[in-house]
């Protein structure tokens, strides 16, 4: 990324902008709900510059993300499950209470999520993570944790977006489908934008869209590899036999030879590739050698020409959750911090491992939605120990834990730093203020942290 | 040789990490030192003796070192890791990270092991009569050496992942194997007397693999050559000879390119 663009970028934010005398709008808004993390959001507020009107620019799912903060029946005070399972209101001092008391008297607690939240409140969920000897796990690990992998295994040639926008004539989407998940991926990065390199957009681009489903993205596709479910690692294996020009069998995943040959040429001929990678690929099977595989016919074509690739990451932070991990303890996910020094194994010190295993026993969550997102017999043992949720919604996770901690929206409410899918970091903004004596999940974490720290010194 | 025999006395509340549990750690120690050797569940640090009865004694040295344990450690992890020598004979099953990283000794589990067994193992024995989970004699993630010297031996099954990036030694599954056998392999033998599923030898560099069963899906980058007659594990048969990974990177010898060899008995 240049200089100059970043420099510009630093001038445009002029903040607040006066519409007539109705509306004020906040511009250079990042959007804090997919890894794409557009930057180029404006949001109207009403005159008391309290209310949000209308999002500008995102996409609908992003524009959803910051009405809902809006909801009239937002929970604004935490809740505990009381025996007959309703919920009663008790105070942050009391939720403090009760997680840092869990948290000490765990023996082996899991702190799962951290992937939508600010890299500054995952740092001090780290130390605290770090002080009770945590396990602590964010949303890779059913997600892109095999990518992460992968990248451990044998390393990875990347690029930013802005390399992407800017230069890829060749690309690639393999299990994924941005039309839907990444909306605006395509109009600002990879396919449509007219870059210095790629004056005439989606024109001077070939697009190549591997998935055995005919999804939307697939529609728009120069070449749509509809490929038999599982077999990726094999068409893969076969791309790069193909590159060598050596010998292929008839058919492989059950594309033709002839359609491999011309997908290999279609890569090598142009000036820049990128391969976009997303779940269909990281969670169908063989997962991590599938993506490992994928990064080794990203270095053949290196031989040829320019090749990147990329993950399409999901939560707008999980990759800033692997980068503030990667820098304290060394790995990205599936940290065990049990014994005082990191350690890390996915397949054992893996969220779902563990609880599967019966291998912890309690569980606090922050940032995620476990109890939509993994398997039912997981979820179920988080629904029998002692639990706290921190999350500005109701969900399904809050509604089998203990306690419900409703904090503040980051990227709405409150800033932060967020690293984006191309690892480039992002400061998102505040734009409204969170309702009346609301805490953030950093301020929250840090009154925990100190209460611990308490706990301990006293025992 | 001298004989020391735990049984378990009680079923650890998550899991029992045993790294203690090791001809090494037990030499020369008495029967009450060893008792206090420490266990973790958690952040709990306990004692060895708070989860096993301990009966006999233990060798001077881990060679003279036998730990016999007798019953379900299924819960218990790390079972002879990084051992160097001696015998450990496990009677009943075991869980994670059996004789991982082991150098020397033999390790005799009489029931089933879970997955990471035999990680990264650079000698010794490690022999099976039950069922192997993933990561059979595979690397620690990141590290570009899996098993590197000695023999691993499964009577029954093993999961996926059998010998990722094996740079020497041999493994042997009497059983079948789930999907990915010897991948990233670059030196050493496995010998699958059952099928195997798919992706064998997928990234190989290096090394042999024979399967006496079927390949339910063959790799795209794998020629056959020709047919041979060999003697493998006691076992004299022709096979189909075939090489690969051809996509994958591959050494030179004498002008020949080196592929990995992949052995399918007719
Ligand atoms: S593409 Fe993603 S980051 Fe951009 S507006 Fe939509 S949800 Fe937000």
């Amino acid at each position: 990324m240049s200089r100059s663009w970043m420099r510009l970028r630093s001038l445009r934010r002029s903040a607040y902008r006066q519409v007539g005398n109705l509306a004020k709008i906040v511009t250079d808004v990042v959007c804090p709900f997919c890894g794409t993390l557009c930057d180029d959001l404006e949001v109207a507020l009403d005159d008391s510059g309290e209310k949000i009107l209308e999002v500008y620019n995102a996409c609908a799912i992003g524009a959803a993300k910051f009405l809902h903060s809006q909801a009239e029946d937002r929970l604004t005070r935490p809740q505990m499950k009381q025996e007959d399972g309703s919920w009663k209101e008790v105070t942050y001092d009391e939720a403090v209470e009760y997680t840092a008391q869990m948290l000490i008297d765990a023996k082996k607690p899991l702190m799962y999520g951290w992937s939508s939240t600010s890299c500054s409140a995952q740092s001090v969920g780290s130390e605290l993570g770090e002080v009770v000897g945590a396990c602590m796990d964010n949303t890779a690990t059913v997600c892109h944790g095999s990518s992460l992998i992968a990248v451990q295994d044998v390393g990875i040639p990347s690029a930013t977006l802005g390399e992407i926008a800017n230069r890829a004539d060749r690309v690639v989407f393999w299990g994924c489908n941005p039309a839907h998940a990444h909306p605006r991926h395509m109009s600002r990065y990879s396919i449509f934008p007219r870059g210095f390199f790629t004056g005439k957009g989606s024109k001077s681009r070939k697009m190549v869209v591997v998935d055995p489903r005919r999804t939307d993205t697939a529609k728009m596709a120069d070449i749509h590899l509809q490929l038999e479910q599982g077999h990726d690692y094999e068409l893969l294996s076969a791309i790069r036999v193909a590159i060598r020009g050596e010998k292929l069998p008839k058919t492989v995943a059950g594309i033709p030879a002839e359609t491999i040959y011309e997908v290999a040429e279609t890569l090598k001929s142009g000036r820049f590739a990128v391969i976009f990678f997303g779940m269909g690929v990281t969670q169908s099977l063989g997962k991590n050698h599938n993506i490992d595989i994928a990064i080794a016919v990203t270095r053949d074509l290196n031989d040829y020409t320019k090749a990147a690739i990329i993950p399409m990451r999901g939560h707008y932070n999980v990759t800033g959750s692997g980068q503030v991990w990667g820098w304290q303890f060394g790995f990205p996910f599936c940290l065990d911090l049990s014994r005082g020094f990191a350690r890390y194994n996915p397949g054992d010190s893996s969220s779902n491992d563990l609880l599967i295993r019966d291998e912890v026993d309690a569980a606090f969550v922050l940032g995620s939605d476990p109890g939509a997102h993994f398997p039912v017999g997981s979820v179920r043992k988080i629904a029998q120990m002692p639990s706290v949720c921190i999350d500005p919604h109701i969900t399904p996770t809050s509604a089998v834990s203990k306690l419900h901690v409703p904090v503040a929206f980051v990227g709405v409410e409150v800033g932060g730093c967020a690293y984006r899918m191309d690892n480039v970091p992002i400061e998102t903004r505040k734009v409204v203020e969170p309702p009346e004596g609301m805490l953030t999940d950093e301020e929250f974490l840090t009154m925990v942290l100190k209460r611990v720290k308490e706990m301990k010194g006293a025992a | 040789m001298a004989k020391i025999t735990l049984t378990p006395t009680k079923t650890p509340t998550l899991r029992l990490e045993a790294e203690n549990i090791c001809p090494d750690s037990f030499a020369g120690k008495s029967n009450e030192e060893i008792a206090n050797l420490h266990v973790f569940v958690g952040k709990e640090s306990q004692a060895l003796g708070d989860y096993f009865e301990i009966a006999g004694e233990s060798g001077s040295t881990a060679a003279e070192t036998t730990i016999v344990i007798n019953g379900d450690v299924n819960r218990v992890k790390y079972i002879g890791m990084k051992m160097s020598a001696g015998e450990v004979i496990i009677n009943g099953d075991a869980d994670m990270y059996v004789g991982a990283w082991m150098s020397g000794g033999k390790i005799n589990a009489n029931g089933s092991v879970d997955a990471f067994s035999g990680l990264g193992m650079t000698g010794g024995e490690l022999i099976i009569k039950g069922d192997a989970g993933n990561y059979l004699g595979a690397a620690y993630r990141g590290d570009w050496r899996g098993m590197q010297g000695g023999t691993i031996r499964v009577s029954g099954n093993a999961g996926s992942d059998v010998g990722t990036f094996m740079r020497g030694g041999t493994i042997i599954i009497g059983g079948n194997v789930d999907v990915h056998v010897g991948t990233h392999m670059e030196g050493g033998t496995i010998i699958v007397k059952g099928d195997a599923k798919s992706r064998v030898g997928g990234q190989m560099v290096k090394g042999d693999i024979y399967v006496f069963g079927d390949i339910e899906v063959m790799m795209p980058g794998f020629q056959y050559r020709k047919d041979v007659d060999s003697e493998v594990d006691g076992t004299t048969g022709s096979f189909a000879l075939y090489e690969g990974d051809i996509g994958e990177r591959h050494g030179k010898s004498k002008g020949e390119t080196i592929y990995g060899k992949l052995y399918m008995k007719h």
